[in-house]
């Protein structure tokens, strides 16, 4: 089976700042990590969702298929051709086939153009549609605004109604892959269930797979097929998402979700303690051992290697939640 | 009620618009007690923003102020000079925006924004190095000494908005304003800032504005909550009052909508039919009728506020008769 | 194609209103309006300069050193030429000599800058180092080494104050452009596919043209400065046409017959000065608080 998007050993580094030493070069830190060697695959016409703590590297994940942030290491192929990695070609005319989905519902829009300008832009750029206008206004009855929101300019818009400009540009052209960073982050949840089922529709009736990254677990457990789950820019666990949410094995994916759950009353405290670990100093062996409260003795100098049981699912934990015997080697 | 910190009386705010004015509060009335978490939920659009703007003075230069009251300790902020605003603004009550990238400087470290935030505080230099660095750490930031280095494009969305957030709390204020601070957090750092929230309202007494679109979030933190519809408060009360005993039929549909309350994993969600009115041209009579599966003859007349407990309250001709909202098994 | 069209019409409509804001805003500081009053008053010399019933180099031997009156309302220079129509005209000279070479500098800088700021790194660092190489070199001589090679004239002072000031407008715009670089409606097109000319052009431009007003409004007095004074020195525009530098080199040559040619020469350029400093100010702190500590 061939994947629409396959990404082997993914790295990407950036410089770590560090003061004016560092700046000038003086006492230089070595590159962090933001993401450390992530495979995954995503098959056409499916949803993926990128779930994982904030700053794990799931946007700069993102941002590196596209071609966006420079690949330090592995290989990404898009419908079988490499587009980043050794010998890769970019992603030059497959541009159209992805289309990525910001973060930040205003900041992804030019301030000083409107909406219908914003709108037209995809196919200004590919040179397709001879009436762009006539577009935009179909654009926007299908994310559900009124054609005058056109004249606005992004200041002009509530942040749910800029998400849903966004979710219109990345449509235009009718990609094979949709990359949303967040796309129902600052919507509410009529509003998100409108957009969730747009995306739904067009994949059903288009075939659109989307990569989707979300911090919103209810989502990921209505929509997606599959989730990975992101720690410290690595994918500590993987897998179909019903089988995910109803026995995860990875403690940190146990925690996410457990902090995720309704809570029916206030209570509980945080589920995981103690201090996000830095990208510089990462802790040796596991890397969540230091939060865990599961940690064996050899998950503080053992990192965890992958187990796979079947394509179902994937995870790396040496203390696996939902395996009987504490301390036993997790097998398939 | 003399003890609220926070009371808005009647507020009214538009937008001058191209196609005419739009109508983007309407008569909003509300009251935050001091050292209590309120809580505003509502449709996209439906002016939450727009509230915040008003009460910290900063709405863009096309709306207009239509009437009403932002009262802070019994005082009317409207009525206020810009100096006294400025200097209310950032020491007595602070705001973390919706927009976590528009509301940093992309020119500036993070660390000299958070130095420069405390220019009011007679501390040295250091001194304010110091509880920026605690701050961030606070929020859990990893590295925040080295950090305070960084600009904020090399942080992670959710990193900025817990700058933005640990900025907001590090001036102590009585009064918190976070417009959706926790949109871009995992449901462990959302855990966490609430509990921080939570925590430094407890130290420090001071009152909390909390936006969000997340209902279990407003749950989780909020003493009482107000639900919002295109301009106007159509429900408020309690957190038990609106989520166990909901009468307003918008708050029951978004109750209906919220994805954590449905079980059995599916792919097609409920939503509200229709779209948000046209706020240039909003309908006569009650604003929820084009959309309401409840609606009779008495809502072609705008209902007003009718009391339903001590402080529970639901702008709906049929509040009383509507029967409880079945709630999911747990 | 209609699409185009409404869409420039769009944006036009919009971005008037603002700027009818910006006006309001500028008006209503004293200091602003009494700027924008003495602009306008220089503007309208220059635009209304050939009304004036005299020539401005039309020589008058016996009335020289005329005092003010109703025929020549400031009075005439020591060719009897009248001293009022040669303000008006001088003021043209300033106004062509700050219009051309301020576009000329934005123009260079908003391009050379973008490259920069958007471009990779070791063009970013030969540019900075060509911007700090052309600002580094004294405008005085600069101005003497230029018009011994090509003599004194009116391009001179144009390619002096290009030189002068096309490395401030490249710093600004690359500082701002390397900000924009990382926004993420920036990153949107980019993972769009459209060229870097294209984003440039259209997304981070726009952006960059508030702050640049404000920097050309204080700059233009310094532009008129430059001119004044190189023609005072003889390096700019060459007699007898009017230029306030000109104007005021022979008012100083003969000072002791008259007062009056010196005070022509001089009055306006502190007018000028004043008033497009004053507006630049405004401005600035109007529209942009954060250039305040640096300037
Ligand atoms: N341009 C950059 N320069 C330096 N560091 C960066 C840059 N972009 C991201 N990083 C760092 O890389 C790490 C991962 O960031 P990323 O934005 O991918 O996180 P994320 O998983 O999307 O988090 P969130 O859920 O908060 O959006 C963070 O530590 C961040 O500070
Ligand atoms: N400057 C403006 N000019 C014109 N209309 C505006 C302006 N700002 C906001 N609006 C409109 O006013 C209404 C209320 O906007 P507001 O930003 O307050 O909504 P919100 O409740 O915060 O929404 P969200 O949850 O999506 O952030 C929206 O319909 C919006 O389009
Ligand atoms: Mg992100
Ligand atoms: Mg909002």
């Amino acid at each position: 089976m061939s994947a629409l998007l396959a990404i082997e050993d993914l790295a990407v580094r950036f410089p770590s700042g560090g003061g004016l030493a560092g700046r000038l070069g003086l006492r230089p830190l070595p590159p962090i990590e933001a993401v450390a060697g992530v495979s995954l695959a995503l098959e056409a016409g499916t949803t993926y969702a990128l779930v994982g703590e904030s700053g794990s590297g799931k946007s700069t994940l993102a941002r590196a298929i596209v071609g966006l942030v420079p690949v330090a290491r592995g290989t990404i192929r898009f419908q079988g051709r490499s587009v980043a990695g050794p010998g890769a070609e970019g992603l030059g005319a497959l541009r159209r086939d992805v289309a990525i989905l910001f973060q930040d519902p205003v900041g992804s829009l030019s301030p000083r153009r409107t909406v219908r300008s914003i709108l037209a832009e995809p196919f200004r750029v590919h040179g397709v549609a001879a009436d762009p206008g006539r577009e935009v206004q179909r654009l926007l009855a299908e994310v559900g605004l009124a054609a005058d929101f056109a004249h606005r300019y992004p200041h002009q818009l509530s942040g749910g109604q800029a998400r849903r400009v966004g979710v219109a540009r990345a449509l235009a052209l009718r990609p094979k892959l949709v990359i949303a960073d967040e796309p129902t982050a600052g919507l509410d949840v009529s509003v998100q269930g409108e957009l969730l089922n747009l995306m739904n529709d067009l994949q059903a009736r288009l075939g659109i797979a989307f990569l989707m990254i979300t911090h919103n677990l209810h989502v990921v457990r209505h929509v997606a097929h599959r989730m990975g789950v992101m720690y410290l820019g690595r994918l500590v666990e993987e897998g179909a998402t019903a089988v995910i949410f109803s026995s995860p094995r990875h403690r940190y994916t146990e925690a996410l979700l457990a902090a995720g759950a309704e809570p029916d009353a206030r209570a509980g405290g945080p589920a995981i303690r103690g201090e996000v670990p830095s990208l510089i100093a990462r802790p040796p062996g596991c890397e969540f051992h230091p939060r865990c409260g599961f940690a064996l003795a050899r998950c503080r100098t053992e990192a965890p290697g992958l187990t796979a049981i079947g394509t179902l699912r994937s995870f790396r934990c040496h203390n696996p939640a939902g395996v009987a015997a504490p301390g036993a080697p997790a097998g398939a | 009620m003399a003890a609220d910190i926070l009371a808005l009386r009647g507020l009214s705010v538009a937008f001058e618009t191209p196609g005419g004015r739009l109508h983007a509060l309407r008569d909003v009335s509300l009251g935050l007690a001091r050292g209590r978490v309120l809580g505003i939920a509502g449709e996209s659009g439906c002016g939450k923003s727009t509230l915040v703007s008003a009460v910290i003075g900063l709405l863009p230069s096309n709306a207009r102020l239509l009437g009403g009251e932002v009262l802070l300790d019994g005082r009317d902020l409207l009525a206020m000079g810009a100096e006294e605003m400025r200097a209310i603004r950032g020491q007595r009550m602070t705001v973390v925006f919706q927009d976590p990238m528009t509301a940093l400087n992309p020119v500036l470290t993070i660390g000299r924004q958070m130095v420069a935030i405390q220019y009011r505080s007679g501390a040295s230099g250091a001194e304010k190095r110091r509880r920026a660095v605690e701050y961030l750490a606070r929020v859990r930031i990893p590295d925040p000494e080295r950090r305070l280095g960084q600009y904020p494009h090399e942080f992670s969305g959710g990193m900025r908005q817990r700058i933005c957030i640990a900025m907001a709390l590090l001036l102590k204020p009585d009064l918190v304003i976070a417009d959706e601070p926790t949109t871009a957090l995992d449901a462990t750092l959302e855990l966490e800032v609430i509990a921080l929230l939570r925590e430094l309202q407890g130290e420090a007494g001071c009152a909390v504005l909390f936006i969000s679109h997340h209902l279990g979030a407003i749950a989780r933190l909020c003493d009482d909550v107000a639900i919002m519809y295109a301009g106007e408060v159509v429900e408020r009360g309690a957190v038990r009052d609106i989520f166990h005993d909901a009468r307003h039929p918008y708050t029951r549909a978004l109750l209906t909508c919220d994805p954590g309350r449905i079980r059995e994993a599916t792919r097609t969600l409920p939503t509200i039919p229709g779209a948000l009115p046209d706020l240039r041209r909003p309908p006569a009579g009650c604003i929820f009728r084009p959309r309401c599966a409840d609606r009779d003859d008495r809502c072609a007349v705008r209902p007003g506020e009718r009391a339903l407990g001590p402080t529970h309250r639901a702008a709906c001709h049929r509040a009383q008769e509507l029967a409880p909202l079945a709630r999911p098994v747990a | 194609m209609s699409a185009p069209a409404s869409d420039d019409a769009a944006a036009a409509a919009g971005g008037r209103a603002p700027r009818l804001a910006g006006l309001r805003a500028v008006v209503a500081d004293p200091m602003g309006a009494l700027g924008l009053v003495m602009v306008v008053v220089v503007i309208a010399a220059a635009l209304l300069a050939d009304l004036s019933p005299h020539n401005p180099v039309a020589m008058l031997p016996r009335e020289r050193f005329a005092d003010p009156g109703l025929v020549h309302w400031l009075g005439t220079d020591h060719l009897g030429r009248d001293l009022f129509t040669r303000v008006l005209h001088g003021a043209r000279i300033a106004l062509l000599v700050a219009l051309s070479a301020t576009a000329i500098s934005l123009a260079g800088g908003l391009v050379l800058g973008m490259a920069a700021g958007y471009g990779p790194r070791w063009l970013d660092s030969a540019l900075l180092l060509v911007f700090d190489a052309l600002r580094s070199f004294p405008t005085v001589m600069l101005a003497l080494a230029l018009v011994t090679l090509t003599g004194p004239s009116l391009k001179a002072v144009v390619a002096v104050v290009v030189i002068a000031t096309l490395p401030g407008y490249g710093r600004v715009v690359r500082a701002q452009t390397m900000v924009l670089r990382h926004a993420e409606f920036v990153l949107a097109a980019r993972a769009l596919g459209a060229p870097a000319p294209r984003v440039l052009a259209l997304d981070v431009m726009p952006n960059l043209i508030g702050p640049l007003l404000i920097l050309v409004s204080m700059d233009i007095p310094v532009v008129i400065t430059i001119e004044a004074g190189m023609s005072f020195l003889g390096l700019g525009v060459r007699p007898p046409t009017p230029s306030w530098g000109t104007i005021l080199n022979d008012g100083y040559a003969f000072i002791r017959e008259s007062p009056w040619p010196a005070i022509a020469g001089g009055l306006p350029i502190v007018a000028a000065t004043l008033g497009f400093t004053f507006l630049g100010e405004t401005l600035r702190d109007r529209f942009d608080p954060r250039l305040r500590r640096e300037g």
